[in-house]
């Protein structure tokens, strides 16, 4: 029920957000958006991906908008084209997934396919393998440590990404000047 | 916004809590929710507070550009090393059974360890990009 409350807020959310023009309302919405998500994935019991979605989604990438936006102006541009074939393309994208999603087993069910592979191992065996007891770090760190080792190099990838172009630009400012 | 006196006052108090919890959601991660990358993010926020209170200068004094560069690399070093010495004892790659005599015991510091690389890069990554993106301006000007 609250979840149902919460997505219809999301809903509205997303729909403001797309109407607005001022780009300020739009950071501060996108904040409330990811708070929004943020509680729904408490009421989901992950808690874990809750924090990051509030600290990064509602935090770090709020502070980074106001920065570009400090630096790029805070009004959106009229748009140049009309914006109905867009708006088709999304309404396809959305309805292909609404009809992928019919094809799924249902929320929480316990005889789905993902839940008889290698969770049940987990599940029973983590405790006794590792001594951790929440499972989502046994698997995070221990049984699934190579990909986790692959996420780390992706945010560092993605870090060196940002210096190398950020940086280049600064230097070549400083060259230009006399 | 350095001459709110309120403000500056408040971060005084809050910096030090955010950053003892982010502490606590990765030391305390095997037990309640939380890891490396909550809690490497919200160190990096406090610091970020810390900027948007007392400015992008005092934060650099604080946690300067060298030391958050040379974070980015470490955590991801420090988590393949944490593979190498699974390697040298004698496992496989990423084998954290061998890192201890008892197997569990072994667990515990690979999973220590490498939740403490996964803290160092995300918190110095983050870090990094605020400072690039907060610092454009003072380099145009």
């Amino acid at each position: 029920m609250i979840i149902v409350a919460l997505l219809v807020m999301m809903a509205i959310t997303t729909v403001v957000i797309a109407l607005r023009r001022n780009l300020l309302a739009v950071v501060i919405l996108a904040g409330i958006y990811s708070f929004l998500m943020a509680t729904v994935l408490v009421a989901l019991d992950a808690v874990d991906v809750a924090m990051t979605e509030a600290a990064v989604g509602a935090g770090i990438s709020t502070v980074l908008f106001l920065g570009a936006l400090h630096l790029g102006g805070g009004e959106e541009m009229q748009p140049l084209h009309k914006p109905f074939l867009p708006l088709m393309v999304a309404v396809a994208t959305g309805a292909v997934l609404v009809y992928g999603t019919l094809g799924l087993p249902a929320f929480s069910d316990a005889g789905a396919p993902i839940h008889q592979h290698v969770a049940p191992r987990y599940v029973q065996e983590g405790l006794r393998e590792t001594g951790v007891p929440n499972i989502v770090t046994a698997v995070l760190a221990s049984y699934r440590g190579y990909d986790t080792l692959g996420e780390t190099t992706v945010v560092f990838t993605a870090g060196i990404g940002v210096i190398v172009l950020l940086r280049r630009l600064r230097r070549r400012k400083r060259e230009g000047k006399p | 916004m350095k001459d709110y006196l309120v403000l500056r006052v408040i971060a005084k108090l809050m910096i030090a809590f955010m950053l003892l919890f982010a502490l606590y959601v990765q030391f305390h991660g095997d037990f309640g929710p939380g890891g490396g990358f909550q809690a490497g993010v919200i160190a990096a926020a406090a610091i970020i507070f810390y900027a948007i209170i007392y400015g992008l200068p005092a934060a650099r004094a604080v946690v300067p550009d060298r030391l958050v560069e040379t974070m980015v690399a470490a955590g991801v070093l420090l988590y393949a090393g944490v593979g190498v010495a699974g390697l040298l004892l004698g496992g496989n790659y990423l084998d954290y059974f061998v890192l201890a005599r008892d197997p569990v015991d072994g667990q515990h510091r690979g999973i220590f360890w490498v939740e403490m690389g996964v803290l160092i890069t995300v918190a110095g990554v983050m870090l990094k990009i605020f400072y690039l993106f907060a610092g454009r301006e003072e380099d145009e000007g």
